[in-house]
């Protein structure tokens, strides 16, 4: 009997081990098979829940053109650690889909390699979205859309489009004194502040981030945050907040910015081409102007932040992610698709003039980010965004801007290497 | 708690139910026949599905060459057959499950941090030396100006799985065709091969051509395949195209440092920072992870913007930890001792409705407070007519994340002592009544106490699972305010968020700093835990 016992379970045992062993074949082996009829490339893309869907039918027509296997694959949560930490366990895609400040990181962990485009291929991309994705002198991404900050505004409430911010506020408190609007702008700051959407009014005012080198590179050693441009640019940006005129507030935030813009309580929204769909749904009729400086300033300079593809380093099959990078991602239909997945203006000219046509927002926030600055993908950015925002949340609170931006700038310089 | 733990195993071993004549030696071996089907059937799932998941995870490990782990594997899994086919060893059959999740999910992880914590590890040093002379190398490939782009064909002399692999490569400028190899280009006779209008070639005599699919299948073989040039190296781009490019930068083992060839400058490694050094302290990006020793842990004890805030910081996080549990006891307790009073009607009701915001998640319920507290758009401010700036203010801001604490945990208390009101004889309460007790001496003198011995583990639990209560600020205040002159510690901030923005908050994520970190706020909770255990144990013998 004892043996029985013992015997029924090691046999059961080890039946269910095989029916596991089993289980595992039946799924591994059958890809195997079909990936080894279609001539043995498979090539696996990375990217986020939306632009999957949308890379999905050009990545399997490529695959039937070429004879290989492509699989999308989406990532909905923190794309960039997973990408590095798959990456350096070597289970990492061959080709990733993500922002172009990125790169910085990127390279230091050695998880991306240049990409080598022919110049007449370079040549059909926006000026600005190049530059974007060059780093350190070489090209490291293929950029396939591009977004910046704009100043959309209810035209209803307000015909005109302001020239400065203070034609704005001036606007705006007239609608906020006839009752038509509780809010004069709905310019994100929440309570840890939002360095994106304050930046135009920072470049305005005389502030930069970093100085760039004699290349046109960012320089890290050359911090602009604490230094009398930035004291400047805050002392303004003061003037507006909730001690002075009461236009920037730290209880318009993330959540409810567009949401109150929507709602029609405030004329003027700060923000790109991620909001048209909800202004669009909220059916009021809307136009789109750069986003406008201080009377007698500078530039009012938006970020421009560029959407890429770019090739893994230790990936599996390097060559033909090259070819899907190099060759295919610079064709404009898969740029047009990608915008019908999501509306930010593709940084190919060709595809851009396409869509252009049929959507003239686009042609608006490309006008709006023509004096754009490229947001800064060296890894240093990553010191400033949390001092930084802290400092414009703290200043538009009531804090003195001198001070504040002072500690801020320490606070920066310190933690960059 | 008298009732012994007995399982199905156990009934049958009673030594009353062995059948009578039985001879004493043998009796295990006779009781053990009548083990039931259903406890067999158990066992033997549960013993294929060890098998099972040790075969599937054997493959990778055998995949990887980690034969330590494997053999690991291997001992483990036998072990586990041996215990739970034998017959012996009967208490180490309830201990050896709980025993290895332990190693697994708590032992291991706790070392690896240990083990973290005296690197450099985290971006930029996450690799090998190797690895970082690798990229290195390849990041500074750079096209020969004003050399040509060739269009490409991959083409091989034998078979296209096996065949050794040549460039075949299109001038765009003079249409001629050439063939590469390691051992350089050479002309190839016009006549021998087909041009397609691209200026690829699509067959060539003497060579069979891959096509995307073939060639793909051999991708490491292409992108290694270097053809040397008089200006630098061919190299292909993708498939299809090919270009001159040379490395600019190179690793020289003679003075182990990285040379570029362009403007001369060297970059010495360092193996104590893991990073290539130029003389005048610039740093290449791309670095390698190395035993740093102590100075993570130096750090968190020398560096002033840690040291600085830090007590201000604990004081506030002792505050929080014991505000966050104490409100939530207190509050949970009152409302059971309500709902347990006999005069009590439609308490199932009550106790429904009580438990909602512990049913729903707690991650989704942090951001709609954090909302809710807003200052011109919040709920808060707009029922009462207030125009509290919350997280503006430090007072108001350490309010609002208890409130939401005690919203969030109180249920959970509640839980907790209506079991434990249960447990306690009524007579107990009756008998003080009977002796002249008011009702809040009874409470006092013997039901809290009572209560206390039954609660006070969870209440350490609760106070340790709050002291590191990430979630809690992170995404309600994230440590707002801040001092208009530290925009890196906040009023509301715990050690865990304060730590996270030091430790991911600046250049990447530093993991090695953060392990070390987190070693200390283990120590901390740790202690704070032991002494708090060792007090319980001398209250439970004082009840018991």
């Amino acid at each position: 009997m004892r043996i029985r016992t013992a015997g029924v379970v090691a046999a059961l045992g080890l039946a269910l081990a095989a029916a596991g062993c089993g289980g595992s074949d039946g799924n591994d082996e059958p890809a195997a098979q079909e990936s080894a009829g279609a001539a043995g490339g498979k090539l696996v893309i990375w990217a986020d829940d939306k632009r999957t869907a949308a890379l999905k039918p050009f990545a399997d027509r490529f695959g039937q053109e070429n004879g290989v296997t492509v699989e999308v694959q989406a990532v909905s949560k923190d794309l960039q650690t997973n990408f590095v930490t798959a990456a350096q366990q070597g289970s990492g895609p061959d080709v990733v889909v993500g922002a172009h400040d990125w790169i910085g990181n990127l390279v230091q962990n050695g998880a991306i390699e240049p990409v080598q485009l022919a110049a007449e291929q370079k040549s059909a991309f926006n000026e600005t979205a190049i530059k974007a994705v060059t780093f350190n002198g070489q090209l490291y991404g293929v950029p396939y859309a591009q977004e910046n900050l704009a100043l959309i505004r209810n035209t209803e409430l307000a015909p005109e489009a302001p020239a400065t911010i203070e034609d704005l506020v001036a606007t705006g408190k007239k609608l906020k004194a006839e009752k038509k609007v509780s809010e004069i702008l709905c310019l994100q700051v929440g309570q840890n502040g939002d360095s994106y959407h304050i930046y135009p009014l920072y470049t305005s005012g005389g502030g930069y981030l970093f100085g760039t080198n004699a290349t046109g590179d960012y320089d890290p050693s050359d911090v602009g945050v604490g230094k009398p441009g930035s004291i400047e640019a805050f002392k303004k940006i003061a003037a507006l907040g909730e001690k002075g005129e009461g236009v920037l507030k730290r209880s318009i935030s993330d959540t409810n910015s567009i949401a109150t813009f929507t709602g029609k309580k405030c004329a003027y929204l700060a923000s790109g081409p991620w909001a048209t769909p909800d202004v669009k749904k909220a059916n009021l009729s809307y136009d789109i102007s750069p986003f406008p400086g201080f009377a007698g300033g500078q530039e009012a300079q938006p970020f421009v932040g560029v959407q890429a593809f770019y090739v893994a380093a230790k990936g599996k099959n390097k060559a033909l992610a090259q070819e899907f990078v190099a060759n295919y991602t610079t064709k404009p239909d898969l740029a047009v698709a990608l915008y019908e997945a999501e509306p930010r203006p593709p940084a190919l000219t060709a595809a851009l003039d396409q869509v252009k046509a049929q959507d003239p927002d686009l042609a608006k926030f490309a006008e709006a980010g023509k004096n754009g600055q490229v947001l800064p993908a060296i890894p240093a950015m990553a010191a400033i965004w949390d001092p930084f925002g802290k400092a414009e949340a703290a200043i538009i609170g009531g804090a003195d801007p001198e001070k504040t931006i002072t500690a801020a700038g320490k606070t920066i310089t310190g933690s960059i290497k | 708690m008298s009732t012994p733990l007995s399982g199905p195993g156990s009934a049958s071993r009673t030594p009353g139910r062995e059948p009578a004549g039985s001879r004493p030696g043998r009796g295990r071996t006779r009781h053990d026949a009548t083990v039931s089907p259903t406890g067999l059937a158990i066992k033997v799932v549960l013993l294929g599905l060890t098998a099972a998941i040790a075969v599937w995870a054997a493959f990778p490990l055998l995949e990887g060459g980690h034969w330590v782990g494997l053999g690991l594997l291997v001992v483990t899994t036998a072990g586990l057959f041996y215990l739970y086919l034998g017959r012996r060893h009967v208490p180490a059959k309830y201990l050896v499950p709980g025993t290895l999740f332990l190693i697994a999910f708590q032992v291991l992880p706790v070392l690896y941090t240990a083990s973290t914590a005296f690197t450099n590890f985290g971006d930029g040093h996450r690799g090998s030396k190797d690895e970082a002379v690798v990229a290195i190398q390849t990041a500074s490939v750079r096209q020969v100006p004003g050399s040509a782009e060739y269009a490409l064909t991959i083409a091989t002399t034998g078979d296209p799985a096996t065949g050794p692999l040549v460039f075949l490569v299109t001038d765009p400028g003079t249409g001629t065709v050439q063939v590469g190899d390691a051992d350089g280009l050479r002309r190839v006779d016009p006549g021998d091969v087909t041009v397609a209008p691209g200026g690829r070639v699509t067959a060539a005599q003497g060579y069979t051509v891959l096509n995307i699919g073939q060639a793909s299948a051999r991708s490491q073989e292409i992108t290694e395949l270097v053809v040397p040039t008089a200006g630098g190296a061919l190299r292909s781009s993708g498939l299809s195209r090919a270009y001159e490019g040379t490395a600019v930068r190179a690793y020289d083992a003679g003075c182990d440092c990285i040379r570029d060839s362009e403007s001369g400058r060297t970059w010495t490694a360092d193996d104590e920072i893991g990073a290539f050094v130029a003389a005048d302290g610039e740093r290449l990006a791309q670095g390698w992870r190395v035993t740093v020793g102590l100075s993570n842990f130096t750090r968190v004890l020398t560096d002033p913007n840690i040291s600085g805030p830090f007590f201000g910081t604990l004081v506030w996080n002792f505050a929080f930890a014991i505000g966050s549990t104490g409100g939530t006891f207190i509050l949970g307790m009152f409302i059971a001792l309500a709902l347990h009073s006999p005069r009590m009607r439609g308490t199932n009701v009550y106790r429904v409705l009580l438990i909602l915001p512990y049913a729903m998640p707690s991650f989704a319920m942090l951001l709609v407070w954090r909302d809710m507290f807003n200052t011109d758009f919040g709920l808060i401010n707009s029922v009462f007519g207030l125009g509290v700036d919350w997280f503006g203010d430090e007072w108001t801001a350490r309010i609002a994340v208890i409130l939401v604490q005690l919203w969030l945990g109180y249920p959970y208390m509640f839980l907790v002592a209506t079991g434990a009101l249960q447990a306690i004889p009524r007579e107990l309460t009756e008998a003080t009544s009977v002796d002249g007790a008011s009702p809040w001496q009874s409470f006092r003198a013997v039901t809290l106490p009572l209560l206390l011995v039954a609660l006070s583990p969870l209440l350490i639990a609760s106070f340790a699972f709050n002291f590191n209560n990430f979630n809690a600020i992170y995404l309600t205040t994230e440590g707002a305010p801040f001092p208009a002159d530290n925009p890196s510690n906040g009023a509301t901030d715990l050690l865990i968020t304060y730590t996270y923005r030091l430790a991911f908050g600046g250049q990447g994520a530093e993991f090695g700093f953060a392990a070390a970190i987190s070693l200390f706020i283990f120590t901390i909770v740790a202690l704070v835990s032991a002494v708090s255990f060792r007090r319980t144990r001398k209250q439970e013998e004082v009840y018991a």
